[in-house]
């Protein structure tokens, strides 16, 4: 090691890999993992969330992590977010590129995605 | 994309229950459900709560499983990992965080009491990060302290920085580590050694192994600091070849570390050389004395010699030497990272930051907590150890192994520092703290500690090799129930007559329990020797076994489980014991359906 700056790259790229372990965050993001969601598809929500969260860096300020059922199967795949201080939102009905979205606008942009969430669907 | 770590217990308490085949089970049934991009499995240290181990930790969510077998993976990776369905049979939980249980519906790991009372600092990556990974060490702000000191700092600014922390020797003596590596700096020699004490030999007592096993590049880091700052460009790692695991990950430690170039020349471009060695100890306690360690690391026998000259000056093969204890080095970094007052701003006046300690004995909680310095003593056996099995009462604490004292029930609010525990006669010693509970005779206590000091005086000295002798005989003799009042005043003078003329600390050291005893329970010596009865009913010779007539209803069951057929009577009548043939073992008490035998 011949300089801080070395010690600095190695850290940098280690970050990511064990923030996980510290479990704090600004969000929480649930994805609904019982039999109904899997068989709904949340397997690929779910990995696109912990995708797109590592690659825009906020790996240290979302916690990404699965639940059983919710009790909504018939709008699974569900995702619920959870912010301190702030009602949760819950999304339904997810799919890989509406969870892009809802990283994209929600939890980088802090605007809630209305027309997936689920008081969008009772409308 | 990892979106969960599986963090299993590598330490060796949970090694030895099986946490090799949970780690491989682990990563066979990922494997199956097809997880193994999505799930990490990471081996780390020690977590602490050995009572519970084998230990699994389930990140991000930091859902705690305790006592997991291999049977359990098959459920834990297709509930949890794959559903989202957490476990709830394997969660630990304590009394503290059933309110968590209910508000979250999971208590992570640190919701439980056990761990939120902590304030880990030594122990921070111990459970966290894989120990065999320099990478992870890194990415917890490893080898910044190095990198800071090596550039930004004067060896004079190091030293002042660990002096004004107020850091006191971990290893038992409490003395000042930033006065320590004063003393030898200034001393000019053509070599200096840094030496690391990791021959941990108090019975009960296992945080420096934890230490080495869970984040040994910590010691690595803290040992080429304390050598920039005294001058040394050689250290030395003195640790118990019983503690294989701990070896192994040091010396991969040591390995990576020189690739990675933070030991050898040059480190950080600053001209400083620093490179580190580990000498395997054969298990001698005294070799944990700071000169015998030194001289056995220098081939010889392990034997202590006088001070002065004191290692500062003459040390490790005659040069100027630092040797401080694995606990100590621990905090070096984070010292030298959040500073002087950071430090200084937990613990008590003359005691400051936290201490492990390594709870046994009777209490609930066995395992490693650190703690900040000035937490009382029942805080940490009531609240964070769980309290006291079976609804017995509190009777005793022993600190400090075989060179310390008790604390008695009475003295249960102390505030544990060096200080205080000094002042009633005990000691911090290197943090082993063993619970006795009601069921527990002081006696039998000092006489097992004794026959540890005999075992392992090292025969240099008289007053220690013969002292310590005759001492345990007449331990022997009161718990035989053949002492006399005149032994207890024997047994005084001559704990203080070996305390003055020992050699060494072992021998300085070795009447304590003794006279701790004797200070706080000489009640129950005097009931040993005068009315020839053991009060806790631990020393055999001094209990009978009795049958209570009214209740026993002649089952015979404890008459067929007699293993010297001492019980005797008809059936449907009270039977009776042979005194003479008793070799009270108990096995009666423990089958009788009736409670009717009693022991006095």
């Amino acid at each position: 090691m011949k300089s801080l700056a070395e010690l600095q790259a190695i850290k940098e790229k280690m970050k990511n890999k064990v923030v996980l372990r510290e479990g704090t965050g600004d969000y929480r993001v649930v994805v609904g993992m019982a039999t109904c969601g899997i068989a709904a598809g949340a397997r690929p929500v779910l990995n696109t969330l912990v995708e797109e969260v590592n690659n825009s860096g906020l790996a240290d300020k979302i916690t990404v992590s699965q639940t059983g059922c919710i009790g909504i199967c018939q709008y699974e795949p569900v995702v619920e977010v959870f912010e301190a201080g702030k009602e949760k939102v819950t999304y339904v009905k997810m799919d890989a590129d509406k969870a892009k979205r809802v990283v994209e606008e929600h939890l980088k942009g802090g605007k809630v995605v209305a027309e997936y969430t689920i008081s969008a669907q009772k409308v | 994309m990892i979106r969960a770590h599986v963090l299993i217990c590598g330490g060796t308490g949970c090694t030895s229950s099986g946490s090799q085949d949970i780690q491989k089970a682990f990563r066979e049934n990922i494997e199956a459900c097809g997880l193994a991009e999505e799930v990490k499995v990471v081996q780390t240290g020690c977590f602490g709560l050995c009572a519970l181990g084998p230990v699994v930790i389930v990140y991000p969510d930091g859902t705690f499983y305790s006592r997991v077998t291999s049977d359990d993976v098959k459920e834990i990776v297709e509930e949890h990992l794959l559903k989202g369905r957490i476990v709830e049979r394997l969660v630990y939980s304590d009394t503290g965080s059933e309110k968590v249980k209910e508000e979250i519906g999971n208590v992570a790991l640190n919701d439980t009491v056990f761990y939120k009372s902590q304030n880990r600092v030594v122990l921070r990556n111990c459970g966290v990060i894989n120990p065999e990974n320099i990478d992870e060490y890194i990415a917890m702000d490893g080898y910044a302290a190095l990198g800071k000191v090596l550039t930004e700092m004067t060896p004079e600014d190091v030293i002042k920085v660990v002096t004004d922390s107020g850091l006191r020797g971990r290893g038992g003596g409490g003395f000042p580590t930033g006065r320590k590596w004063a003393l030898t700096a200034p001393n000019k020699a053509d070599q200096k050694y840094v030496v690391c004490n990791a021959d941990e030999g108090d019975p009960g007592a296992f945080m420096d192994r934890s230490v080495l096993e869970g984040d040994p590049h910590c010691l690595v880091e803290a040992m080429a600091i304390a050598g920039y700052a005294i001058g040394a460009t050689e250290g030395y790692v003195y640790v118990r070849a019983e503690y294989p695991i701990a070896v192994k990950r040091l010396q991969k430690a040591i390995d990576d570390a020189r690739e990675y170039g933070l030991l050898g020349k040059d480190i950080f471009s600053s001209g400083f050389d620093f490179d580190l060695h580990i000498r395997l100890g054969a298990g001698a306690f005294v070799c944990g004395e700071e000169t015998a360690l030194m001289t056995s690391i220098e081939g010889n026998r392990g034997e202590p010699r006088p001070r002065p000259p004191y290692p500062a000056v003459k040390g490790l093969y005659g040069k100027p030497t630092v040797e401080n204890n694995v606990e100590t080095f621990a905090n070096i970094p984070q010292i030298i990272l959040r500073g002087a007052d950071w430090f200084a701003s937990m613990g008590t006046e003359r005691s400051k930051g936290t201490k492990v300690f390594a709870l046994g004995g009777n209490i609930n909680n066995t395992g490693l907590v650190e703690i900040p310095m000035g937490t009382t003593l029942r805080h940490i056996i009531e609240d964070i150890g769980g309290g006291i099995p079976n609804g017995k009462k509190f009777k005793a604490a022993q600190t400090g192994g075989p060179s310390g004292g008790c604390i008695p029930a009475s003295l249960i609010d102390t505030e544990v520092d060096y200080d205080n525990l000094t002042a009633i006669g005990c000691m911090m010693g290197s943090g082993g703290l063993i619970v006795m509970d009601e069921d527990s005779c002081m006696v039998d206590m000092a006489k097992f500690f004794l026959e540890f000091t005999v075992d392992e005086s090292c025969g240099k000295c008289t007053p220690c090799r013969v002292g310590t002798k005759r001492l345990l005989e007449i331990l022997d003799k009161i718990t035989k129930g053949n002492g006399t009042i005149e032994d207890i005043d024997r047994l005084e003078q001559l704990c203080n007559y070996i305390k003055q003329n020992s050699l060494c600390g072992l021998g300085q050291t070795a009447p304590n329990p003794v006279l701790a005893t004797l200070k706080f329970f000489r009640d129950e010596y005097v009931a040993h020797v005068v009315d020839k009865t053991c009060p806790a009913g631990v020393c055999k010779d001094l209990v009978a076994y009795s049958i209570d007539a009214d209740k026993c209803k002649g089952c015979t069951k404890c008459a067929r489980n007699c293993p010297v057929g001492a019980i005797s009577g008809a059936i449907k009548n009270p039977h009776t014991i042979d005194q003479n043939v008793c070799i009270k073992c108990g096995a009666c008490v423990e089958n009788c359906p009736f409670g009717a035998i009693y022991k006095k």
